[in-house]
């Protein structure tokens, strides 16, 4: 059975809004790949590391962001914010000897549909790649 | 305040190898402030942990808490109510919160989640600066305000040393050389004259030379 990758996405209303208006069988059919879970966010600003963390002790093999524009943030400063969270988490990540890329940020032009699903496709790809997360070890 | 960091994860982690149930407990004192040991960094700490514990295939239970202060015997009492569902915990105040908990529950195997580094401030967000070295006996009116123990790299009491240039520390261009600081300082507040007087030579006893330092307030004291 090939292995479809556990991805938790954490988009902003903004990023994601075009996508999830066209429903989950346009979207297939647009290309976005199984395996990914959306959650729709006010904005990324919000997001707290340890929800993040959270997704991985929750079984994720894959984890991205996708927020506003660096410079363009609906919020302002939102998905800069989101950013370095992100980047504190690879940090971390590396600090336990796991692969830094398995979690990712993503800036994304609003409601730009091809690049948001051209996102997903990349962490798909990427993820099957390093394949299952080895937070799911067996325990002992 | 008191400034601390957290530790490399693999030195926490080396720490409670043996360790299956695990308090982490964060204090809302300077810790919290800093963003080094209040209940945020509690719950990312928890949670890297137990992503480490299931990396390495251990089963792992944690409980997360905040005392008010690790550094009063009647919050660090509060420990008590989890007694039997730990075998360690992770401190995530600083050195003193740790010394309190191992004084006060000697049978408690109590651990280090963050480095202490200093007394400090604030410069900006996320960025603290070391501003005074505790050193028992304050100079700062003879410096403007100004700390040569905690921000001269050399401690020096009269003046900068010749590794001083364009008010920068010879140590690194972004050390701001705390002699030429001080003489600016004592200029614009029409007491350059300060600068003229010899330090004595100084009693490095109180800066904890003398052994570990104790504060008796007679007046408070039951």
């Amino acid at each position: 059975m090939p292995f479809i990758p556990n991805i938790q996405a954490f988009c902003c209303h903004y990023t994601s809004q075009q996508t999830l208006a066209e429903g989950p069988e346009r979207m297939k059919a647009d290309g976005f790949p199984e395996g990914i879970t959306i959650h729709r966010l006010v904005c990324t600003g919000k997001l707290e590391v340890s929800t993040l963390l959270k997704a991985f002790e929750e079984g994720a093999d894959g984890v991205y962001v996708a927020g506003c524009p660096v410079d363009k943030c609906h919020n302002l400063m939102g998905s800069q914010r989101a950013a370095k969270r992100v980047a504190a988490i690879k940090s971390a990540l590396a600090e336990l000897d796991v692969e830094p890329e398995r979690i990712e940020m993503f800036h994304l032009e609003r409601g730009f549909h091809p690049e948001f699903v051209k996102v997903a496709q990349q962490m798909h790809e990427r993820i099957s790649a390093l394949g299952s997360s080895p937070f799911k070890g067996e325990k002992k | 305040m008191i400034i601390a960091e957290r530790k490399p994860l693999n030195e926490i982690m080396d720490m409670i190898q043996d360790a299956r149930r695990i308090l982490v407990l964060g204090c809302r004192g300077c810790v919290t402030v800093c963003s080094a040991g209040g209940e945020r960094e509690v719950e990312i700490l928890a949670s890297l942990i137990r992503l480490g514990k299931q990396k390495a295939g251990q089963s792992v239970e944690t409980i997360e808490a905040t005392l008010v202060r690790q550094c009063d015997r009647e919050y660090v009492d509060s420990i008590d109510q989890w007694d039997g569902k730990y075998d360690a915990i992770v401190s995530m105040a600083c050195g003193v919160g740790v010394n309190f908990i191992a004084n006060l529950r000697p049978m408690a195997k109590v651990y280090p989640g963050v480095n202490t580094t200093s007394f400090g401030g604030s410069a900006e967000q996320g960025v603290w600066s070391e501003q005074c070295a505790g050193c028992g006996n304050c100079i700062l009116h003879l410096t403007g305000g100004l700390c040569p123990v905690a921000r001269c790299a050399k401690s020096l009491m009269n003046g900068p040393c010749g590794g001083s240039v364009g008010g920068r520390c010879e140590i690194h261009k972004d050390v701001p050389c705390i002699w030429q600081s001080i003489h600016d300082k004592l200029v614009r507040i029409d007491n350059k004259e300060g600068l003229a007087a010899i330090a004595p030579i100084r009693d490095w006893s109180t800066a904890g030379h003398g052994g570990p330092r104790r504060t008796v307030r007679n007046d408070l004291t039951v």
